[in-house]
């Protein structure tokens, strides 16, 4: 079998994810910062020294700033519908997941004015458009930091400056790059960061979170859910501590442990050299991919922007038959149509047929990638 | 003769902030759970030895640590 599906979710995960998930349900499986005895206590160590460590990961510096969540959709809507109100405006691209575009096209019927920056087929976003649909009553600018379609990477610190210079905040969406790219919050000029921990973090699924910059004051934001924190007990009334306030309910022990377990996997064997093993891998897919027949290719035929992302098209066949061959035939897994991101497909030409998208992970190897690209060969004469 | 003080804190990521920080002073501390005279909040609080008082309030407001209260026990 062989996984191309790493940007829906990564697999096959690191042996020590799987072990620090087992180990803290044994030995340290109270519920963190509820009751006052050792596997209570030992799960709340567990859950602040994975919030020191991911925080440290992003350069935050206030640990108490990174919020866990279920996914970077979570995170997401946290931040958006915390933050704006009705007659605030925000940007956004047209390359955007669903993760992003859903909660904002729910908040303009609440009376939040959107602008969709359109960026080209290719992904690419001139920063100039985006100072073009800033005005004065703009609050956030919300975007992802790659396509989860086409792979292109957007300017973050540059959109950061213009967000920044309009008096607007910066959101951006870190589901297909972190553990990829490096991420230096304060340096690159994110004000809320949400990222998930299934993908490149190398993390199970049900875990991600939000990074809250340190000049954001939180007074200012509701919460999406209100509930029990294991603070301020006496009060009926949510507290307005971090994480507290956006952290209702019982966390995610497991996930939070297989999380913190992958963000050291992706340390140790150091963030370049899984990116440079992708690029290698992307690379090549995109060089066979185009000299087959037949095939069109989309996004940047260049690995210098992107991510490890391939969406492809093969003339006179549907995408999902194209999949499904690919699966049954060859056990080559991939993901087929349109990946949540309507506005993404719009923007480079494939909406609404969708494409087939090849997504490399660190476990891939070059092999695979070679006899990924002579089953392709064979799909387009069949 | 006092021989331990308790920290109540807000939150419960302050408690394990607090106690990676002394714990790396070398002060002896233990979670304990919270006793019921010094606060209705659940979780746990943090028991030092009265004579690391000064110690102990001077690392958690270098760290800019929000405190509810210091209690002797």
């Amino acid at each position: 079998m062989i996984y191309l599906d790493n940007a829906a979710t990564s697999w096959p995960k690191p042996p020590e994810v799987l072990k620090a998930m087992t180990d803290v349900l044994e030995l340290a499986g109270g519920n963190p910062g509820r009751s006052g005895h050792r596997l209570s206590v030992a799960a709340a160590r567990e859950v602040y020294n994975a919030r020191e460590d991911i925080a440290s990961f992003f350069n935050v510096a206030d640990p108490l700033r990174v919020i866990f969540t279920a996914n970077a959709t979570h995170g997401i809507n946290i931040a958006l519908k915390g933050l704006l109100k009705p007659g605030d405006h925000v940007v956004t691209s047209s390359i955007e997941h669903n993760a992003v575009m859903r909660p904002l096209r729910s908040l303009e019927k609440q009376g939040v004015r959107l602008s969709i920056v359109p960026c080209a087929a290719d992904g690419s976003l001139d920063v100039r458009d985006v100072v073009r649909a800033m005005n004065p009553r703009t609050r956030l600018v919300a975007i992802t930091h790659a396509s989860n379609v086409m792979g292109t990477i957007l300017p973050v610190a540059e959109v950061a400056s213009v967000a920044h210079k309009a008096g607007a905040l910066l959101l951006v969406d870190a589901a297909q790059t972190a553990g990829i790219i490096p991420i230096d919050m304060p340096a690159m000029g994110i004000d809320f960061l949400a990222f998930t921990g299934h993908k490149e973090l190398q993390g199970p699924p049900g875990i991600g979170g939000l990074a809250i910059g340190e000049n954001i004051d939180v007074s200012q934001m509701e919460p999406l859910m209100r509930g029990g924190t294991g603070s301020h007990s006496a009060s009926e009334e949510q507290p307005d501590d971090l994480p507290d306030k956006f952290e209702s309910g019982t966390l995610n022990l497991v996930g939070i442990a297989g999380l913190h377990a992958g963000i050291q996997w992706v340390r140790d064997r150091g963030i370049d050299t899984i990116r440079a093993h992708l690029k290698e891998l992307t690379l090549a897919l995109i060089n066979g991919l185009s000299e087959l027949p037949g095939i069109k290719v989309y996004g940047p035929l260049d690995t210098s922007n992107t991510v490890a992302v391939v969406s492809f098209s093969v003339h006179h066949k549907r995408v999902s038959e194209v999949g499904l061959k690919l699966d049954e035939e060859y056990g080559i897994l991939c993901r087929v149509g349109l990946h949540c991101a309507p506005a993404a497909h719009k923007t480079m030409g494939s909406f609404p047929e969708g494409t087939v998208r090849l997504a490399p992970g660190v476990f891939t190897t070059m092999d695979d990638i070679s006899t990924t690209l002579r089953a392709i060969e064979q799909v387009i004469h069949s | 003769m006092t021989r331990y003080g308790v920290v109540l804190f807000f939150t419960n990521s302050s408690v394990m902030r607090a106690e990676k920080l002394l714990k790396k002073a070398g002060c002896s501390i233990k979670l304990i759970p919270t006793p019921r005279e010094f606060s209705s909040d659940c979780g746990v609080v943090l028991r030092f030895d009265w004579t690391d008082c000064e110690q102990v309030k001077a690392i958690l407001d270098t760290a800019h640590l929000e405190i509810d209260a210091i209690h002797q026990m």
